[in-house]
């Protein structure tokens, strides 16, 4: 009976100091929300109350739609990270069949060279790729589209040996008897890497395109190289903007960190499974 | 007979193009040319190379000069024990604790994962509002225990813990899944046959636990000192170009300020290399430190 008394004791202090962690991680996110819907001045005197009555204002939501454009933001990162997961999974997929398929002479030297490129940090090569781009004529334009390019093209690289990582692995475990099935089929490679593999790789797609879509749609770094003016933002990057410019503007800011992460939040709640899968599937494997 | 299907070569390098292609375009080639730019002599983003810098090892020997680059890799060393112990340390207990409980663990998992979600970018701007000197969370809650002097959380003697805390807070979630990951794939016969022999839950966890998670806590750490190298979106957000006073450079931020706002091309690359070399060494370490090993 004793013992027992103090086993549900401590699981109380486990549950305790759980609970704790997890008030760190949601009470700042509710205090945003909470402080977005007050003016400035209610922010720095009064941020814990509920925002209610007069307290309650929507002024800083019209700023953010009205003076900072943060909707034309929205659309560049979604189109930005939204292309990046498209044709990192295309390409890696088509360049994980190859590697894990055929047998040829480099194959072990281009295995090498993927496991490489996830050595070199954008620090050490954006400068490089920024004077290439440069001479290309397709950043400091005023092209929205351009820009958006020169963004996308060196995201979709960063992005390419971690998912040829995932991607040889989990293909590595399929059977090759389907394979063997199409070809007497009269399927070619082509159809057979369409047709059979996409189909079969489907949840190893799925965990690359949600990884490459958050680090392109989180990603500051590269953005703010590339876009430089307003019309070009993505989100990280007017973010970056108004950090600088509207550091006091205090109600602005909550609303636009507001704007931005309870949409976020939401897809979360409903893709946490793949979400977090994807985020930590390379990590796991080593 | 898998063979026969693959026989014919010629489909391989259709296959292989794209992601090769852009992996030497936008990787190798840019990698090699920032080595050879750290010896040139160039003063602006995409302008044209003067020439090599006189002498040509100059930006080298300046790395040892520069004082905000000894900050820099200061701070960047310890951001690094920050991580082990902030990010990999608590995730590891708080792995131990939600391994003994029976409901909520998903709930943890899910909580504790989501600040990775959400842009480090947007979590500058709150910690920016959080610890505001007049007068943000930190110091209205100070103030409703009766504090009477506000703190100014980003002044020199405070400024370091500022900014690393957010970033240590933002990650422990990722490990926290990965260890979680780990210890589900101990068996529980393991656990049984031990209390069977006696052993206490502390015993359990030193003898069983600790040595068969090895390996994850091994990848943890290695992630965790690379991952320390990287971290840039945050401290620029909340510490700009490394104020107050340049206290605050880490290695990422101080290359990113050499190119944009100082213009030393050719300086900024030869950092980039240092990023590199650091990566190399400490994950060598690491590994030879915490060598994997098989059970």
């Amino acid at each position: 009976m004793k013992k027992k008394k103090h086993i549900s004791l401590s699981t109380g202090v486990i549950y305790v100091i759980l609970s704790a962690w997890a008030l760190t991680t949601i009470y700042p996110i509710f205090w945003i929300i909470l402080n977005s819907f007050k003016n400035r001045n209610e922010i720095v005197s009064n941020s814990f109350a509920i925002p209610t009555g007069d307290l309650f204002t929507l002024s800083n939501y019209k700023q953010a739609f009205e003076r900072i454009g943060i909707l034309g933001a929205y659309r560049n990162s979604i189109v930005i990270s939204g292309i990046v997961a498209v044709a990192v999974v295309l390409f890696a997929g088509m360049a994980s069949f190859a590697l894990v398929r055929y047998h040829f002479k480099l194959k072990n030297v281009m295995m090498t060279a993927v496991l490489a490129g996830m050595m070199f940090p954008v620090f050490a090569t954006i400068i490089p790729v920024f004077a290439m781009e440069a001479s290309w004529g397709i950043v400091n334009t005023s092209s929205l589209w351009l820009s958006l390019v020169s963004v996308i093209l060196p995201l979709i690289a960063g992005n390419l040996s971690f998912a040829i990582v995932i991607l040889t692995g989990y293909m590595k475990g399929l059977p090759i008897e389907l394979e063997e099935a199409a070809f007497m089929e009269g399927c070619g490679p082509f159809r057979i890497f369409f047709q059979v593999i996409v189909p079969l790789t489907k949840p190893s797609f799925a965990t690359v395109m949600i990884f490459s879509f958050l680090w392109s749609y989180n990603d500051l770094f590269t953005q703010s190289f590339f876009l430089r003016t307003p019309k070009q933002y993505s989100i990280t990057a007017l973010l970056n903007m108004i950090t600088a410019q509207q550091g006091t503007n205090y109600g602005l800011m909550a609303a636009t960190v507001t704007l931005i992460v309870v949409p976020v939040i939401i897809v979360y709640i409903f893709l946490q499974k793949y979400i977090i899968k994807g985020m930590t599937a390379g990590a796991v494997k080593g | 007979m898998g063979a026969n299907i693959y026989k014919n070569k010629k489909p391989l390098w259709i296959f292989l193009f794209p992601a090769f292609l852009f992996m030497a375009v936008y990787l190798y080639y840019p990698f090699l040319m920032n080595i050879y730019n750290s010896f040139q002599s160039i003063t602006g983003l995409a302008h044209a190379s003067k020439g090599l810098n006189s002498p040509w090892y100059s930006n080298y020997v300046k790395l040892f000069q520069d004082k905000a680059m000894r900050t820099a890799i200061v701070n960047t060393l310890i951001m690094m024990v920050v991580t082990i112990v902030g990010q990999v340390g608590v995730a590891i207990i708080l792995a131990l604790l939600v391994d003994n409980i029976k409901r909520g663990a998903k709930f943890f998992r899910t909580v504790y994962f989501f600040p990775i979600v959400i842009s480090a970018t947007a979590l500058g701007l709150l910690f920016n509002l959080i610890f505001l000197y007049n007068k943000g969370m930190v110091n209205q809650f100070a103030e409703l225990f009766g504090a009477t002097k506000l703190i100014d959380w980003k002044d020199k003697s405070y400024a370091l813990f500022t900014m690393m805390l957010p970033v240590m807070w933002q990650y422990v979630g990722f490990y926290f899944v990965i260890l979680i990951t780990g210890l589900n794939n101990i068996s529980e016969e393991l656990y049984e046959a031990s209390s069977i022999d006696g052993a206490s839950k502390f015993q359990r966890v030193r003898y069983i636990t600790l040595p068969l998670l090895h390996n994850v806590i091994c990848t943890c750490l290695v992630l965790a000192v690379t991952g320390a190298l990287k971290v840039f979106d945050l401290p620029w957000i909340m510490f700009r170009s490394g104020m107050p006073n340049g206290a605050t450079w880490l290695t990422g931020t101080y290359m990113y300020h050499q190119t944009m706002i100082t213009g030393d091309i050719d300086y900024a690359s030869t950092i980039a290399i240092v990023i590199v070399i650091l990566g190399v060494i400490v994950s060598k370490i690491v590994n030879t430190i915490f060598k994997e090993k098989d059970y």
